[in-house]
């Protein structure tokens, strides 16, 4: 469990995160979404202690981050940031092994590691392992950015603005990733973005911050149901906020039986996929699949119903 | 072509007085000129189109045999047929155009056909190796300039000598004061702020003026600390020559030095920090990899730059090449001023190869990686 | 720079005193002097020489700027690129040859005096302005070169208009490098006779006077420092006014 607490940022007159307090589950995700100024990168860097804070603390599983010295508590900490960073002068390889190497593992082990995260971001070790960042595509440079600092196991993995770089279609595929291997490993992630969809996409709790200051704290659904400010409510677009919700909840929640025709969709889409399927095709139900086999219904008047309810 | 049919060599009377003029195909008997001639047209017409490199390069090799074969005709050929023990013959406007084409066009046709760092050292090699060859072999001793060679043979050891230590002693001086304020500069934006622009001053100051400055500090250096003298530092000679060189050394290092180590990415090093590199191993591991082309480039402008800068060493008593340049503009010497010069030009041309090629090898990313 | 705005009247004042008022300076120099010798070089007048100095690297700059300026101008159009690595070659050639023995290698073609001076530093300055102007030329934003031509300026106007402005503060540059080494090759010049500051460096070597080289190295050394500094100051202003 990570437990920020009364943590102060303060650059001459301004204060750059001002009295932030969170907690943050182990083995989950937190997004910390903010326009630019809000502090959240600043937040961010205080935990690895890349900036120091002014008061406050950062506690790990109970301990308090300021006892140690800062480049060991870096290396128990995951580091993903924004364009990658990649040592261009390194192969893949050791650039994955660039902790494992600080932390003096056997080669055969570190050999192994790389592999294995390798194959984890779907990259066929043999390929890669020997070539330069320069000779990897955009997707491929940040795959290896986040195996990177997936490498030592860290307890916490921090990522600023991971996605940033990448363009729309690939950017959604590694948010995907991201989420699968999260699952898969179990890992605690910490991660900034400016992008309410990602931080609602991936997040299984979403901080937003404003001047500084953390004024939301919650699960994406109450985020989208409930904004706590003017702020959180442009931030999340109050147009698009029926949609957001309704891509939150998958089918299973309102299957009932009855006939529908045309194109089935499977029961872990999304209301906000059947909503569409229902407009673009001028039908009032879809039927539903699971594994292939129908089984039911969702109308286009129980999505009514289910957006009005908001959370 | 022009050059060709300018005067190729002159012969005088002695070593001062104005020579006359020989063009290329009288320089000796014709069945000895022909050769020579023919590799020289044939060599340039080689040259001509711009598309075949290797043949280019060829060429230039061929036509660069003939001049030398004519050269090594000619000489004693001309120095036989003139009158007087003090007569001498030199290389005039002609050859010298041919061995600037020449050369340029074998340059030209190495920097397009980019061969590797191997293969230039081994060109390098090959050249220098037949350059001393044709030297030792004496084929060209008749020639004036080494006329003045065999009559100072024992000074120009120790003047070549000399000019080394000044050129290489100066920039491992150099080097070993401005790498550690290079890193230190770069750390701290502070005292780079203050250190570059003072260092780029010195720079400025005209190398004549710099060693006469050196002169009076050091002189005074000498007089007034005990044991200075023993150590050789006095105002004249070798001491302010050095120190001069030193001084006009370290931008080139230090700047480089900073360029270098900043020339890492951003985000590449925040990351280096942000997964808990000490400040060392960060230098070590991260910035001085992908710094050292820009730092090997900084020593490779002051090894040449101190090279052509010891000349000056010469005027103020500091030993070195410059002595025969300045002895022989004094005298109106010129075959003396080519002894100074010529192979202060080779060894400034010789070492800008090298650590090309240096260079090239210290590049962190192999360029043909698959 | 408070420093600098205080030093730089400073050294304006100092430079000026040294040379229209060398005899102030006697006290300082006498004990530098040879017991007997003349403290301040009195052979010709010193403005005199500073003048043929600055004129000479004036005139061979002006010279080297011009035919450099176009040179790059041609081998970065279509019809000069194919000259263009040929061109580099030479400039980075010409660029290890040190400028002593340029200097030197002129005297046996051109005789003593100004003349070969004037060559040498010439020949040598064409090289830092030709191969700044070509990186300048060749490097220029491409969105504004795009722009350039989509309003629909012709090959002229985009060379008069967009082009050379732009390029200029880097050429500046190139101007700033020749000139400094001008200077101090110029200063070698009068081993060869031509009339420079050097001269008085010289007599001062020859007949062990430190006090004519250092009154000799200060007037130099003071020129260079502040014509750089003054280059300086017009590169920093131009380059703040094109937001470069």
């Amino acid at each position: 469990m990570i437990e920020i607490d009364n943590l102060t940022k303060i650059y001459g007159d301004t204060h750059a995160v001002d009295a932030v307090t969170m907690r943050a589950e182990t083995g989950s995700i937190t997004v910390i979404v903010g326009t630019s100024g809000s502090g959240k990168t600043t937040l961010l860097r205080m935990i690895n202690r890349l900036e120091e804070p002014t008061s406050g603390e950062v506690r790990i599983n109970g301990e308090p981050t300021h006892v140690e010295k800062p480049h060991l508590l870096r290396r128990r900490i995951g580091y993903a940031i924004q364009g990658h960073g990649l040592f261009p002068h390194h192969t893949v390889a050791r650039n994955i092994a660039a902790v494992p190497l600080l932390l003096g593992w056997k080669k055969q082990k570190i050999r192994d590691r790389v592999d294995e995260l390798l194959s984890l971001f779907s990259m066929e070790p043999a390929a890669f392992r020997d070539r330069y960042p320069a000779e990897l595509s955009g997707g491929q440079q940040q795959r290896v950015g986040v195996a990177r600092a997936l490498a030592s196991r860290p307890e916490l993995l921090l990522m600023d603005e991971p996605f940033g770089a990448l363009d729309p279609i690939i950017r959604a595929q590694a948010q995907d990733d991201l989420r699968r291997i999260q699952q898969r490993l179990g890992s605690t992630i910490m991660l900034v973005t400016h992008d309410m969809e990602e931080a609602i996409r991936l997040g299984d709790k979403v901080a937003v911050m404003d001047g500084g200051r953390l004024v939301q704290h919650a699960a994406p659904a109450e985020i989208i149901a409930a904004p706590a400010t003017d702020f959180v409510r442009d931030m999340v677009g109050d147009v698009e906020r029926p949609l957001r919700l309704l891509s939150l909840i998958p089918l299973v929640e309102l299957i009932e039986d009855g006939p529908a025709d045309g194109d089935a969709l499977p029961a872990d889409a999304s209301l906000r996929d059947a909503l569409s399927a229902c407009l673009w095709t001028g039908r009032s139900a879809v039927p539903v699949t699971r594994e292939g086999i129908v089984v039911g219904r969702v109308t286009f008047e129980a999505i009514r119903n289910r957006a009005e309810l908001h959370a | 072509m022009a050059a060709l049919l300018s005067p190729f060599m002159t012969i005088a009377a002695n070593r001062i007085v104005a020579g006359e003029s020989v063009m290329a195909w009288h320089v000796a008997s014709p069945a000895e000129t022909l050769p020579g001639v023919a590799a020289v047209v044939l060599g340039l017409l080689f040259g001509i189109p711009s598309g075949r490199q290797d043949l280019r390069l060829c060429g230039a090799l061929l036509g660069l045999c003939g001049i030398l074969w004519l050269l090594m005709q000619g000489a004693p050929a001309l120095l036989d047929s003139a009158a007087g023990d003090y007569a001498r013959v030199s290389p005039a406007m002609g050859f010298w155009c041919l061995l600037l084409i020449l050369t340029l066009m074998m340059a030209d046709a190495l920097t397009q056909m980019a061969p590797g760092p191997i293969a230039r050292a081994g060109l390098l090699a090959a050249v220098l190796c037949s350059l001393a060859l044709i030297l030792w072999s004496g084929a060209l001793a008749p020639l004036s300039i080494l006329q003045e060679y065999a009559g100072r043979r024992a000074q120009f050891a120790d003047a070549v000598l000399r000019h080394l230590a000044l050129a290489f002693g100066s920039l491992a001086t150099a080097a070993v004061i401005g790498f550690p304020l290079g890193i230190v500069c770069y750390r701290r934006a502070q005292l780079r702020g203050s250190v570059l622009p003072v260092l780029s001053l010195l720079q400025t100051i005209p190398s004549l003026a710099m060693f006469g400055l050196m002169i009076p500090i050091l002189g005074w250096v000498g007089d007034n600390m005990p044991g200075a003298q023993a150590i050789g530092i006095a105002g004249i000679g070798f001491a302010p020559a050095f120190l001069a060189l030193v001084l006009y050394s370290l931008l080139p290092v230090v700047g480089n030095t900073v360029a270098g180590l900043a020339s890492a990415p951003a985000a590449a090093r925040d990351a280096a920090r942000g997964m808990g590199m000490t400040p060392t191993q960060r230098l070590l591991r991260i910035e001085l990899p992908l710094g050292l082309p820009v730092i090997l480039t900084g020593l490779r402008i002051v090894l040449v730059q101190n090279i052509g800068l010891a000349v000056i060493a010469g005027l103020i008593g500091g030993g070195g090449l410059g002595t025969f340049v300045f002895q022989g503009l004094n005298q109106t010497a010129t075959d003396l001023i080519l002894l100074g010069a010529l192979p202060t030009v080779a060894l400034a041309l010789t070492s800008a190869i090298v650590m090309d090629i240096l260079v090239e090898l210290a590049q962190p990313i192999p360029k043909d990686s698959p | 720079m408070n420093v600098g705005l205080i030093l730089r009247p400073l050294l304006v004042l100092l430079l000026l005193a040294l040379v229209l008022r060398p005899e102030w300076f006697t006290p300082i120099f006498a004990p530098l002097a040879p017991p007997g010798a003349p403290t301040i070089y009195a052979r010709s007048s010193l403005l005199s020489l500073s003048l043929s100095h600055l004129g000479l690297v004036a005139a061979a700059t002006f010279a080297a700027t011009i035919v450099a300026v176009s040179l790059a101008i041609f081998v970065t159009r279509p019809a000069g690129a194919a000259f263009k690595p040929l061109s580099r070659t030479i400039a980075n050639m010409g660029q290890t040859f040190p400028p002593v023995a340029v200097l030197a290698l002129a005297v046996p073609a051109l005789g003593f005096g100004s003349g070969p001076t004037l060559v040498a530093l010439f020949l040598y300055g064409l090289l830092p302005i030709f191969e700044n102007s070509v990186t300048a030329l060749t490097t220029l934003p491409p969105a504004t070169m795009d722009a350039a031509r989509g309003i629909g300026l012709n090959r002229w106007q985009r060379l008069l208009r967009v082009e050379l402005p732009l390029a200029f503060p880097v050429m500046l540059t190139g101007i700033r490098l020749s000139v400094v080494i001008a200077l101090g090759t110029a200063t070698i010049g009068s081993t060869v006779a031509a009339r420079t500051l050097g001269e008085v460096i010289i007599a001062g070597l020859l007949t062990n006077n430190t006090a004519f080289v250092l009154q000799g190295g200060l007037i130099v050394g003071l020129f260079a420092v502040l014509i750089y500094d003054a280059l300086i100051q017009l590169e920093t202003f131009l380059a703040r006014r094109t937001g470069a």
